[in-house]
């Protein structure tokens, strides 16, 4: 469960002070498909990055599963990224110098997990996205669709019950991003929260419900783009 | 995760091969300068004062180098009546040109007599010694040292033959025993003659130094002191005269070895901090390359002290590859050295293990700013920078 009161959150441009989020208020349930939508800039990565952990508010509350976030340290938020949430970027963000396997092994050395199920787990991931023959290949050797799909496997070899997708099909052609996006329904079918920022209305329209970011705030209705 | 964290920093640093080995070369260097030298100062110091111990702790010299003082034989030898002391050999040394037919050359001269190889521990290995009578007599003998031997003679049996010492004739009387080399150049090639024909030779009584042998090793302290009183109260000066024990060259000699490999491992140490501080650069430079990384990392999870152990493990197998690199150096540099030196020096594994262990201190010490520095980047910031 996911609440957001009152956020605002703004970035120093020099001597100003830009605001990006005014007053945010959102409320995702568990198991919910919820898609992001807003214009070029209008702060939608911003919002992904505090429901994330990645990033703070300046102000307002961030309740994850009960818990505050705002008053969470920093190891504490680096648990919270590693336990209940996943990351699909729209840059993929794999380590270059990795392979698949390690690639999708990688989160889960911090988490203290015995080889033994480690190992199970990345073969069992990396099977589910289709990629079991690619795994000793390295991220400059495979597609942006692989890319990705590897990037979804280091997701779920996590097991988290949040998963962020921000622009996932934005770097894909329509086939690659057909793939991703039923991997991800299937992820949602299967009980994982979803919440994805996308610009393709197409896309959008798979989730549950939509919400629009214009000028710093939320809106359940569309506005002129 | 210790060890796949030791696996990812091998990786970071076979992925850049010339960089990682430029950047341990500084350490290399280091360990190298450290190594060599120590253990070839350690050798060479232990070969001599090996030397110096075989020739017998209980043995004094004292040398008169003021040119004006005058003491002769007899004086010193009036020290035997002191039952610390058990022996007193006298020596007029000098260089003289020594000819045999149309061989000559120029040989240290040794006048002195019988005890002086009681004294010394000397022997021959053909012929006889100097003789008291030689003494008395002024008999025209010379006891000859091996390289002596063989330069005028060709061969070391010359005893018999005649040698020519400032115009005048000497018959050989025997050759000593071969020494070897020592620190103060070759025992080999001197000439011992009676000290009364010495005295005829430089004109005046007076003799250049005694060789005093103790009584046994526990008075040599108090032979020692009996030396230096006679010598104060015949000389009034105590410039006038030096007295040397070999146990006090030999501690000398160690203090000397000892500061020498103090100040070395200081030299070395010093250019292991210099190496520290490459690698701490470059590892600021790579902290800096793989912002993104660590934004990546972070963000699925990974803790400061995750980011911080990785980088820290990085600097610190860095410095110690560079330092074992070193002593693999180090030890081709002493084989080569005993190579052309045609000694037996080994590696001075203390030496070496405390090396090593520096190179571990460095690496913590000089990658841990970078490490802390990784480890604080922002994941958000991390992962918005680009490369
Ligand atoms: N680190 C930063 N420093 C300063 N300004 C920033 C920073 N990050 C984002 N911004 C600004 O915040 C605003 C929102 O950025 P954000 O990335 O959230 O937009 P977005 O909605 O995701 O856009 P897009 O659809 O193009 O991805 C932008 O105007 C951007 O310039
Ligand atoms: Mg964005």
């Amino acid at each position: 469960m996911i609440k957001l009161r009152h956020i605002y959150k703004s970035y120093e441009l020099g001597e100003v002070e830009v605001p990006v989020l005014k007053d945010i208020n959102l409320h995702i349930k568990p198991h919910e498909f919820v898609s992001i939508l807003g214009p070029s800039g209008s702060g939608k990565s911003t919002l992904m990055n505090i429901i994330g952990c990645l990033d703070v508010p300046d102000s307002g509350d961030y309740i994850l599963d009960g818990e505050y976030v705002d008053s969470c340290t920093e190891d504490e938020l680096s648990d919270i990224r590693g336990g209940k949430i996943g990351f699909i970027f729209q840059q993929f963000n794999l380590l270059p110098d990795l392979t698949a396997y390690e690639n999708v092994e990688m989160p889960l050395l911090y988490h203290r997990i015995a080889a033994s199920e480690r190992r199970e787990r990345v073969l069992k991931t990396l099977e589910q996205v289709g990629l079991s023959e690619r795994m000793n290949h390295k991220p400059s050797q495979l597609s942006g669709g692989q890319q990705q799909r590897v990037a979804i496997a280091r997701v779920l070899a996590a097991q988290p019950s949040i998963i962020l997708a921000d622009e996932p099909t934005g770097n894909l052609d329509s086939v690659s991003g057909k793939e991703v996006m039923d991997i991800i329904r299937e992820l949602w079918k299967n009980g994982n929260t979803i919440v994805l920022i996308t610009h393709d209305n197409n896309v959008a329209k798979q989730a549950q419900r939509s919400v629009y970011v214009h000028d710093g705030i939320l809106s359940e209705k569309e506005c002129a783009i | 995760m210790t060890w796949k964290i030791i696996k990812l920093s091998l990786k970071a640093i076979f992925n850049n091969k010339m960089r990682s080995f430029l950047t341990m070369l500084g350490i290399i260097i280091g360990v190298m300068a450290v190594v060599i030298l120590v253990s070839i100062t350690q050798g060479a110091t232990s070969g001599i004062t090996d030397s110096i111990s075989s020739m017998g702790s209980d043995l004094i010299t004292a040398t008169i180098s003021d040119e004006d003082v005058s003491i002769s034989a007899e004086e010193a030898e009036s020290l035997t009546e002191y039952r610390a002391i058990s022996s007193v050999a006298p020596v007029i040394s000098m260089n003289q040109t020594v000819k045999k037919g149309t061989e000559s050359g120029s040989y240290s001269i040794v006048g002195t007599t019988a005890e002086y190889f009681t004294v010394q521990d000397e022997s021959v290995q053909s012929g006889r010694i100097l003789a008291p009578s030689d003494i008395e007599w002024y008999t025209h003998v010379a006891v000859i040292g091996t390289e002596v031997a063989t330069d005028l003679f060709g061969t070391w049996d010359a005893v018999g033959g005649t040698i020519t010492i400032d115009d005048r004739n000497y018959t050989v009387v025997g050759v000593l025993a071969e020494q070897g080399r020592s620190l103060a150049g070759s025992d080999d090639s001197k000439i011992i003659i009676p000290y009364s024909v010495a005295e005829r030779i430089t004109g005046q009584s007076r003799i250049s130094s005694f060789y005093v042998k103790a009584a046994d090793s526990d008075r040599v302290n108090s032979a020692i002191n009996i030396i230096e009183m006679f010598l104060l109260r015949t000389t009034r000066d105590e410039d006038a005269y030096s007295v040397n024990n070999q146990s006090e060259v030999l501690d000398t000699m160690n203090d000397v070895t000892n500061t020498m490999s103090l100040l070395l491992a200081g030299i070395a140490a010093i250019s292991l901090i210099v190496g520290g501080i490459g690698i701490m650069n470059i590892m600021l430079v790579s902290v800096t390359e793989r912002t993104r990384e660590i934004g990546i990392r972070k963000a699925v999870g990974a803790k400061r002290k995750h980011i911080m152990l990785q980088f820290l493990c990085e600097a610190c197998i860095l410095s110690i590859m560079g330092g074992l690199i070193g002593l693999l150096f180090s030890y081709c540099g002493i084989s080569v050295y005993n190579l052309i030196a045609g000694s037996i020096i080994a590696m001075n594994l203390t030496v070496a293990f405390a090396a090593i262990a520096f190179c571990a201190v460095i690496g913590v010490l000089f990658g841990s700013y970078p490490a802390a520095k990784a480890s604080k980047l922002q994941p958000i910031d991390a992962l918005h920078t680009t490369g």
